[in-house]
């Protein structure tokens, strides 16, 4: 894993400095809520339902033991024992207190952690494949280019003012698990003729107007990287509409332009930035590369003959679902499921978070990821080891199969907690997962993802899943549209609104409805969004609307 | 009838004007006619409140108050997916309220 340097830490440290003088400028009165809002916004602070929430960075979603140790006595010591990892692969916590924050920075920044452009219009935290070094598929390890990513856009002074907020996400291999098209920049590294470089595709996004991103270059060469990066945001930061924040996103410039428009401008910027010399030196890259070797298991004590775990048939079921292959003979990546059944989606007590931490530090080479599914991987699990982590697992409630699943959802806050929020996301999540939990049906139903965002905004990537809700005020109430058909994934597509939306309990009866009628309609080998390809919407509307 | 409602500046704990004072209990606000931008300036000012606004609300026949909005519903009583969390953690019937 990548450890911070002198660079890094410093950085960090003042910026924690930075902002408790803020804090008691604030708390005195020598700033004003306007002055401030800005400068605690930069530091991840939001005013949201109940209390203040702090948005804290997990770069490419890698934690070690020690971080999530750390997440854990934030959550006990400042919060009310528990946090909430997002489809940014980031946590939040919900009831901070503003006198509190510059401490929990500075607990973070012991960790080599920090809550530092997780707002505003900056470039914010960077995703990657959760699998990241430890997919069999990949060309390369995605993440040293992740983190150089991480380190030129952190603190760059000519994007810090964006037209709006910039994220950018990095996977390695054809199958994409981090909703790469869905950013505003999607990168993919590739190889040709045995030299490693880089896909970009552009002007990709949720929200209010979804697009998937187009190709704008087919390979960028590595060492020309950080600089391709540059010349994309430069055409953007030049060209992106500030004079209307629902078009200021990227996405909307290169719609507007067209991807051709978009590419000659960038290609133009690229070839005067490469005469500048702008890319950070080789070393630099051979430096970060070094911090992400194979996983060390020479620490761990040797294995121990295992008692089989004490329900092998649950064991069963969960090795089956949540079980991953790894590139290493005899190693294995394990899904944690944040998803019990009538859970909510994504949280995770202080006691969890500690579980998690040992479990990565004893079976998985001290790491763990947050997945953009609002699951914690262990990505580096021995096979042997796999009833001793289950045992433990499912002690602590951590043990749900089902990873991909119909209870596998992905749910924003919603107006549970969300100042922006239309309606409650977490209860439909809730009482779809029991539904299905209670007619056993998710096992059948198979692959089927599905996404609630509580608001146009799309925080719960509804226009991706299988199958989407989004949470809506009609006048007054809350109402739910379904959407079908979306994918967050290498076949990536943006889901279709069924029709008239439903209230609470009609919204859970639809989902149910179309999951039967995939049901009675599959062939062999299909997945829910294979039979509504081949079906179209149509037969799913008759049923819903009838 | 008008409330004044916001977070407390330090905690960010959901408030509400009680005609002299703030207080966390809904039950406690009071109407505050069309003073409230007024009263609303002054408490920002003296640092007690942040993010101070204004809502509609009715009094019942029983002389309890409702925030007009579930969001503010939701404000007032605390997450409906966390009733341990909420205002009345005892009272397992209290999220009906708010919708
Ligand atoms: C509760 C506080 C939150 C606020 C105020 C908030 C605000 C927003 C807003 C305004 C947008 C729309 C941006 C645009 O379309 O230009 C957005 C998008 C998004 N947010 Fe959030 N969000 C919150 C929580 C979350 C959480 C909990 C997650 C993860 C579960 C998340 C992940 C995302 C993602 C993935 C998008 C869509 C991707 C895109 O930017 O196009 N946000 N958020
Ligand atoms: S989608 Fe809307 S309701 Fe959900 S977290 Fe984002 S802004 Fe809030």
């Amino acid at each position: 894993m990548y450890a911070y340097d002198q660079y890094d830490q410093a950085m960090v440290d003042a910026r924690v400095a930075e902002f408790r003088d803020q804090v008691a400028r604030r708390l005195d009165g020598r700033l004003s809520e306007d002055q401030f809002k800005p400068l605690r916004l930069m530091n991840g602070l939001y005013l949201q339902l109940h209390a203040y929430m702090l948005r804290v960075a997990i770069p490419y979603g890698t934690l070690n033991a020690r971080q999530m140790r750390a997440l854990a006595d934030i959550a006990e010591q400042y919060d009310r024992g528990y946090g909430h990892f997002t489809t940014r692969q980031n946590i939040q916590y919900n009831w901070i207190k503003l006198a509190d924050a510059p401490d929990i920075l500075a607990d973070l920044a012991r960790v080599e952690m920090h809550a530092i452009q997780t707002s505003g219009n900056c470039i914010r935290n960077i995703s990657a494949d959760h699998l990241a070094g430890a997919a069999a598929d990949e060309v390369c390890d995605p993440r040293p280019y992740a983190e150089l990513l991480r380190q030129w856009s952190s603190f760059h002074p000519e994007f810090s003012a964006l037209p709006r907020k910039f994220k950018i996400a990095v996977i390695a291999s054809e199958a994409d698990r981090a909703a790469m098209r869905l950013h505003d920049i999607g990168i993919r590294m590739v190889e040709r003729e045995g030299t490693l470089g880089a896909q970009f595709y552009v002007g990709g996004g949720m929200g209010r107007t979804p697009m998937i991103a187009p190709l704008i270059r087919d390979f960028v060469p590595v060492d020309q990287f950080i600089t391709y990066a540059e010349a994309c945001l430069r055409v953007y930061n030049r060209h992106g509409r500030r004079d209307n924040k629902y078009k200021a996103r990227i996405k909307i410039l290169v719609h507007e332009l067209g991807a051709d428009e978009y590419r000659r401008q960038v290609e133009e910027e690229f070839a005067h930035l490469l005469t500048l010399g702008i890319e950070p030196p080789r070393a630099e890259l051979e430096r970060i590369k070094a911090h992400f070797g194979p996983p060390i298991h020479a620490e761990l004590p040797p294995l121990t003959a295992q008692a089989g775990p004490s329900d092998p048939a649950a064991f069963a079921e969960w090795r089956a679902a949540n079980v991953l292959p790894h590139k290493l003979p005899g190693h294995v990546a394990a899904v944690i499921s944040l998803k019990p059944i009538g859970g909510i989606p994504g949280d995770a007590t202080a006691e969890q978070m500690r579980v998690i931490a040992d479990c990565a530090a004893l079976y998985s080479a001290d790491e763990c990821r947050v997945m953009h599914t609002q699951n914690i991987l262990l990505p580096h699990v021995r096979e042997a080891d796999l009833p001793a982590l289950y045992a433990r697992l499912a002690d602590a409630g951590l043990a749900t199969a089902n990873l991909d699943q119909v209870g596998d959802i992905i749910a924003c806050p919603g107006l549970d907690y969300c100042s922006l929020a239309n309606a409650r996301s977490i209860p439909v999540a809730q009482k779809i997962s029991q539904r299905f939990a209670a007619s056993g049906k998710g096992a059948a139903l198979g692959e089927l993802k599905l996404k609630i965002s509580g608001c146009i905004n799309a925080c719960g990537h509804h226009h991706a899943g299988h199958i989407g809700i989004l949470g809506v005020d009609r006048k007054g109430t809350e109402n739910y549209q379904l959407l079908l058909g979306g994918s967050e994934a290498e076949d990536a597509a943006l889901g279709k609104i069924t029709g008239p939306g439903f209230d609470e309990d009609g919204i859970v009866d639809a989902v149910e409805t179309v999951a039967d009628l995939y049901l009675a309609r599959r062939e062999a080998g299909e997945r829910f969004l294979d039979t509504y390809r081949r079906l179209g919407m149509e037969p799913f509307k008759e049923a819903l609307y009838g | 009838m008008k409330l004044l409602t916001g977070n407390d500046l330090r905690t960010g704990a959901v408030i509400w004007w009680t005609g002299s004072n703030w207080s966390p209990h809904v039950a406690e606000a009071a109407d505050i006619g069309s003073a409230g931008e007024e009263i609303a300036a002054r408490e920002e000012a003296a640092r007690r409140v942040v993010a101070p606004y204004l809502i509609d609300g009715e009094r019942g026949p029983d002389g309890s108050v409702r925030p007009g909005h579930i969001k503010d519903r939701i404000r007032a009583l605390g997450p409906t997916v966390r009733p341990d969390l909420t205002l009345k953690p005892a009272d397992p019937a209290a999220g009906n309220w708010v919708i």
